[in-house]
């Protein structure tokens, strides 16, 4: 029975976000939150190797309480326990308080049920950063393996797995160590439409909720703004470039300027020659 | 922590099949420009397995001193044993700024690196640079899905580290003959201390898309309104001998796959010619694009931010334009290679 712990957050759809041109803020009232796109497909993925070898899934996040709407979704794609761990003394983590907030979650879960393997996304949509998964490997004294694509073999007996890591022109297989922690691409599978009876478990799925108090060993100093080693200092607007010179005229008298532009680039063309 | 333990610009030097990467050479040239404002040394760090040659290179591109770990356990990058020399040499050496290049490797090591420290990391910087009183380094990116620039500090911890994004810093040209301060380290690391094991490195056979190598780039947006409308781009760019880019909103739409995206979270690019053809232009696809060498927008909204960072702008219906441009450009290319060939 393998336990594996996909780690997910909740984010704004940068999509659809707008902003608040005054103050250089994102308006997260113009952006629904949704289940971060690339978690998703680490949900998936723990989803199917419980389907291949058996165990369980507990997704963890860190977050406001509506929150649980991510988890709830992680439900519908085939998770089995969620745990949302919500305080007010988490809040402005950058990614090094984040990685210790989720630790200290997954120590939690762990002491009732063995962690084998954890599975995070590549990044969150909005932080667009990917540092939270090997953070948590570390912090966890597991081996992290990023851009995983293609999980081959799962051996709890052997406590050992085999992956594809996707490099710049193919990709390696690596053996690892279990427990060991995975970030996935996109690419690793595809999340299908979820089937009725999972929807139907989520809507009234009631995820655990912890507070700080509720973790164990915690040092207030690591956790939320205090515990972030990095601070945004200012939000800026880049400065607006001069900008083009636009083609006027009827669209053939647009392209035929627009040619004469391009076409002085004739070495891009195969032209050279006789010229 | 006393700051004033803690002196000097480092890069991590990726390498491969015994070249250095491109964006170390440039991180390198970026540095450069911190350490001299500090008055403080530029060094590379070099991990892996017979790999002194490369010394030389990085010290033509402007390093003082490079700190070397060439060791049997370092042939191939391992987050672990990897992260164990950097560890080391910063402990010993204790550099104010480390920079990686944001590539998968530079941003698998900074990270776990950063933990253990530990220390502030920032992601996907594409801009640098360094108060010269205090040495806190100003690491700037596009932030909140790309919409915004975020300038972010690391105050009260040292060594301050970034990854920074692949062609957006520009690489000195090399001095012949430069040369500086060579350090070689080693560190005691057992190959049964290492949990992973890389059992076979695939190379794809199948020739992927590398539009970070293209001369002409035809790269398509939401505007285009449809995966059938998307096709527009395909044609465009083979008509004209381009490779094919997308906006991540297209990306995400599935018209197309992710290796195509231009931008923070997909491809920097700097070919020759870009056309941006039904692209808003927001602020995460402007930096991979923004150093092509001609850019051509072509959207319909005059407003568009796109036609900010162009060189020349259409404000049309791309529908209407692009089939005219493919017409007319067949057209000259004939014309061309019929005058070419009576010149001949």
């Amino acid at each position: 029975m393998l336990h594996i712990v996909a780690c997910i957050k909740q984010v704004p759809d940068t999509k659809i976000i707008k902003m608040n041109p005054k103050t250089n803020t994102m308006d997260r009232r113009t952006a629904p939150a949704i289940l971060n796109p690339y978690d998703a497909h680490a949900v998936e993925e723990a989803v199917r190797l419980k389907k291949k070898y058996g165990g369980i899934v507990s997704v963890v996040t860190m977050g406001p309480p509506p929150a649980v709407n991510a988890i709830k979704k992680c439900i519908e794609i085939g998770a089995d326990e969620g745990y949302l761990i919500t305080d007010r003394r988490f809040a402005g983590a950058d990614t090094l308080a984040t990685s210790y907030a989720v630790t200290k979650a997954i120590e939690k879960i762990t002491k009732h049920k063995p962690v084998d393997l954890i599975i995070c996304g590549k990044m969150s949509i909005d932080g667009d950063t990917g540092q939270v998964g090997p953070g948590i490997a570390r912090r966890l004294d597991i081996p992290p393996l990023t851009s995983v694509n293609k999980v081959v073999e799962v051996n709890q007996d052997e406590g050992y797995a085999i992956v594809h890591r996707k490099l710049e022109d193919g990709f390696e297989v690596i053996r690892t160590t279990l427990p060991c922690l995975f970030s996935v691409e996109k690419t690793i599978n595809e999340v299908p439409y979820s089937p009725l009876p999972n929807m139907i478990k989520a809507a009234r799925y009631q995820p655990h909720i912890w507070s700080v108090d509720d973790l164990e060993e915690v040092d207030i100093k690591q956790l939320g703004l205090k515990g972030s080693p990095t601070i945004v200092s200012k939000v800026w607007a880049p400065p607006k470039p001069a900008g083009g010179t636009f083609l006027e005229g009827n669209p053939r008298e647009q392209v035929e300027q627009l040619l004469s532009v391009v076409l002085e680039k004739k070495e891009l063309f195969d032209l050279k020659e006789g010229i | 922590m006393d700051f004033q333990d803690y002196k000097g610009v480092w890069v991590f030097i990726e390498h491969k099949e015994g070249m250095v990467a491109s964006v170390s050479l440039e991180l390198l040239g970026a540095g450069r420009k911190l350490a001299d404002k500090r008055g403080v040394e530029l060094a590379g760090i070099l991990i892996g397995e017979n790999i002194k040659d490369l010394t030389k290179t990085v010290f033509e591109y402007g390093a003082d001193t490079v700190y070397v770990y060439d060791q049997p356990i370092f042939k191939h990058y391992r987050t672990e044993s990897y992260m164990k020399a950097l560890l080391d040499c910063t402990d010993k050496y204790k550099p104010e700024i480390i920079l990686f290049g944001a590539t998968s490797t530079g941003k698998d090591l900074a990270s776990a690196v950063a933990t253990d420290l530990p220390t502030g990391l920032t992601a996907d910087t594409t801009e640098l640079d360094v108060d010269e009183e205090t040495g806190l380094l100003l690491a700037s990116r596009p932030a909140f899905g790309g919409n915004i620039m975020a300038t972010i500090l690391c105050k009260k911890y040292r060594p301050q580290m970034a990854t920074v994004r692949a062609k957006v810093m520009k690489a000195l040209d090399p001095q012949s003959g430069r040369t500086g301060k060579l350090v070689e380290e080693t560190i005691s690391l057992k190959e049964e201390d290492i949990r992973t094991k890389v059992l076979e490195i695939v190379k794809e056979t199948v020739k992927k898309v590398r539009i970070d190598e293209a001369d002409i780039i035809v790269a398509g947006g939401k505007g285009l309104g449809s995966y059938e409308g998307f096709q527009l781009i395909h044609q465009l760019a083979e008509t004209i001998g381009g490779a094919v880019g997308a906006s991540r909103d297209v990306v995400e739409a599935g018209w197309i796959d992710h290796a195509h995206q231009v931008g923070q979270t997909g491809v920097t690019v700097t070919p020759k010619i870009y056309f941006a053809i039904g692209i808003s232009g927001a602020i995460q696809h402007i930096v991979g694009m923004k150093n092509s060498g001609l850019i051509i927008a072509i959207n319909k909204d005059k407003e568009a931010p796109i036609f900010q960072n162009c060189h020349y702008g259409i404000v049309g219906d791309a529908f209407e334009i692009v089939p005219i441009l493919i017409e007319q450009f067949k057209f000259a290319l004939s014309r061309e290679k019929v005058t070419n060939t009576r010149n001949g």
